[in-house]
């Protein structure tokens, strides 16, 4: 039996069937893995590295130069505080400080429970809104001391899921309608253009 | 200078709830300028793009029709949009991928017309969740309405987008990171040239990359036509741009200017703007576009806010963001965290950026901690000298990228205009703001 469910295997094969080459689905397909499990497992990348035509340490080389893939296990709510220069001047490491105290962690801790990793992050594009975080990499703006706790309170009570889905930010994408990627049409129409390339760039007076 | 009331080109819906839903779009003269376009010529859609003087809005600022036209010579099998926007205090991308996401599938469709190629990435960065959705869903609105897929709108032309998620790394928005990126390796940027992805691309191929706001201009451009974009703005900067104040200001935000027409002292100011520094304190300094530029000082204030306007004061207006600084501000801290930022974000392929950036980051740090010592200004400015020989601006290469010679800006920045304050912290052990 596989470590990937079903549902994430059929997405993961869709994906692959978007691109001309099946590597480029690499970290499409870890999003969906980290969906499942929160981090990257083992058994999710050695299955991740046969769909994409890798070995195990080829998808784990690439994934480790990425900050969203996980090697390591994360807890349920991954909490990223943007203390990057627009926020920072509006207090970020205060915040930071403030978080670290709540929770009981350093940045890159976990807590005890298993439901929050603190992180702290680089400019999350939100910078009108600073200081800023993410948890599960969906926004909150302006977030005061006060505010923080709300978050926190509500999250472990459970009152955000609809606002903070779990982990993976492609768990709410699906893909409907487009053409299908047919390999045999991709080699057919790459072996065209170059043709018609060679042509322009003999006939052409080499200008490209 | 007055605040002129350009057309929003980029920004006209933003005031509805549901402005990323086809509805609304199709209400709104949404696909029109897809229309328009496919009763002309490839040829005439680029040229009417050239015309329009659009200059590239990711940070280099290059002429897309001129982009293009190096490449239209042979066929062109990609078009890829660069959604990455991770420049930090850089958030106008954000806003258009959520807010108005079928204007850049609209755009993208018409590129992709113009180009002739039959397949185009969208590439955001992956922390734009709720963007990624947003993006998605319209395409798949598109594909049902006809405006994207086989035969778009009976016009015989075909094109598949796909959306791709990045995956936190600053790197891949410089575009042949990026590139790398996207066949599903580390973002490590290729080694130029060539200096366009154009000629060797995505899987080797040619490919034209652009930005998500250029993109999004051009339902607009094609429907009202390149002479009423270059009717906006001035000289080589036309049609309008989209600025993100961040930092001490009363109301930070994303604004749509006329290029050139309004000035730093306008959009920090204005009460429709900026509205003025926080707490009714001074601007000590401010940074334009993106933390890789030097910064400005009070006394340039009255800088238009144009492409070779900002370039004349030797700094960039980069990615359309500006930071400012109140008198309260610490700048050691301020260069610190900018200098940590690149050091973190580095992707370690050359000695100059990965060492220097850890030098000058450990340097900046002690400075801060008060345990600074007076040879580390020269250090300093030493360490940027080997990164960017002169420290000039544009900064020399020495790099694969620019990311390394682009540490140098703030730091050289900030000894330059505040060394008394550097002077300070070495001497006193302690920072004039607590
Ligand atoms: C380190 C670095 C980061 C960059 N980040 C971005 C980015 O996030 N978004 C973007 O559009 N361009 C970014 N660029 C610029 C791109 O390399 C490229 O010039 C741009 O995407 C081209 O599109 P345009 O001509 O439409 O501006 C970056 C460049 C460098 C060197
Ligand atoms: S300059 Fe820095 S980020 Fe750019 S390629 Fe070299 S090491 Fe990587
Ligand atoms: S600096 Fe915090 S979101 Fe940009």
């Amino acid at each position: 039996m596989s470590h990937l469910s079903e549902d994430v295997l059929a997405r993961a094969r869709e994906l692959v069937g978007l691109y001309p080459h099946p590597r480029s689905a690499l970290i499409p397909i870890c999003h969906l893995a980290q969906e499942q499990d929160g981090w990257l497992r083992p058994e999710a990348i050695t299955e991740i590295a046969d769909m994409v035509g890798l070995t195990p340490a080829e998808v784990l080389g690439t994934a480790s130069f990425y900050d969203m893939l996980h090697t390591e296990p994360v807890g349920r709510y991954l909490v990223s505080i943007c203390t990057n220069i627009a926020c920072m001047l509006r207090g970020a490491y205060d915040l930071l400080e403030h978080a670290e105290q709540r929770l009981g962690v350093r940045p890159g801790g976990t807590t005890e429970d298993g439901l929050f990793t603190l992180e702290d992050a680089e400019c999350l594009a939100d910078c009108g809104r600073a200081p800023c975080l993410q948890v599960n990499h969906r926004y909150f703006g302006n977030v005061t001391p006060e505010a923080f706790d709300q978050v926190i309170d509500d999250l472990t009570a459970g009152r955000l899921d609809s606002e903070v889905p779990t982990h993976g930010t492609l768990i709410r994408v699906r893909r409907e309608g487009g053409l299908r990627v047919d390999g045999q049409q991709i080699a057919e129409e790459r072996a065209a253009m170059a043709e018609r390339r060679a042509e322009a760039a003999g006939g052409g007076g080499g200008g490209a | 200078m007055a605040i002129t009331e350009p057309p929003k080109i980029l920004t006209s819906r933003l005031a509805f709830e549901d402005s990323h839903r086809l509805e609304r779009y199709l209400a709104t003269g949404g696909y029109q300028g897809l229309r328009k376009a496919l009763a002309m010529t490839p040829e005439q859609v680029a040229a009417e793009v050239d015309a329009a003087s659009l200059l590239g809005r990711g940070g280099a600022g290059f002429p897309a029709g001129r982009k293009w036209s190096m490449l239209r010579k042979g066929p062109i099998p990609y078009l890829v949009v660069n959604g990455d926007e991770s420049e930090p205090a850089t958030f106008k991308d954000h806003v258009l991928v959520e807010r108005d996401p079928h204007q850049l599938v609209e755009g993208v469709v018409i590129a992709a017309y113009a180009l002739q190629v039959a397949r185009a990435f969208i590439y955001l960065r992956g922390e734009f969740a709720l963007g990624l959705e947003r993006v998605q869903g319209a395409l798949n609105e598109a594909y049902a309405h006809g405006a994207l897929g086989r035969d778009i709108f009976g016009s015989g032309f075909s094109l598949d987008i796909v959306v791709h998620p990045g995956a936190g790394a600053y790197i891949c928005g410089e575009e042949t990171a990026l590139l790398e990126s996207l066949e599903g390796k580390r973002g490590f940027p290729r080694i130029k040239p060539p200096y366009f992805p154009a000629a060797i691309g995505l899987y080797g191929e040619p490919t034209v990359v652009n930005n998500v706001e250029t993109m999004s201009n051009l339902p607009w451009i094609i429907s009202n036509g390149a002479a009423a974009f270059t009717a906006l703005g001035e000289g080589r900067s036309t049609g309008t741009r989209l600025f993100a104040l961040a930092g001490h200001v009363r109301n930070p935000g994303v604004y749509e200017l006329e290029m050139v027409k309004t000035t730093f002292r306008d959009l920090i100011y204005a009460p429709v703007l900026g509205g003025g520094i926080l707490h009714g304190r001074e601007l000590k300094a401010l940074i334009p576009g993106g933390v890789s530029a030097p910064w400005l000082g009070p006394e340039h204030l009255d800088v238009p806010l144009g492409q070779d306007e900002v370039a004349a004061c030797d700094t960039m207006l980069g990615s359309g963001s500006i930071v400012a600084m109140d008198d309260h501000t610490c700048v050691v801290r301020a260069a610190w965290r900018i200098t940590h930022f690149f050091w973190r974000e580095s992707c370690g392929q050359c000695t100059p950026c990965r060492e220097g950036g850890g030098w000058l980051e450990k340097i900046l740090r002690r400075i801060e901690g008060g345990a600074g010592r007076e040879e580390d200004l020269d250090l300093l400015m030493d360490a940027c000298d080997n990164i960017a020989p002169g420290v000039s601006w544009p900064p020399q290469q020495t790099t694969i990228c620019v990311l390394g010679p682009s540490i140098p800006s703030s730091i050289a920045s900030a000894i330059r205009m505040f060394r008394d304050e550097f002077l300070l912290h070495v001497k006193e052990g302690a920072c004039p703001h607590g």
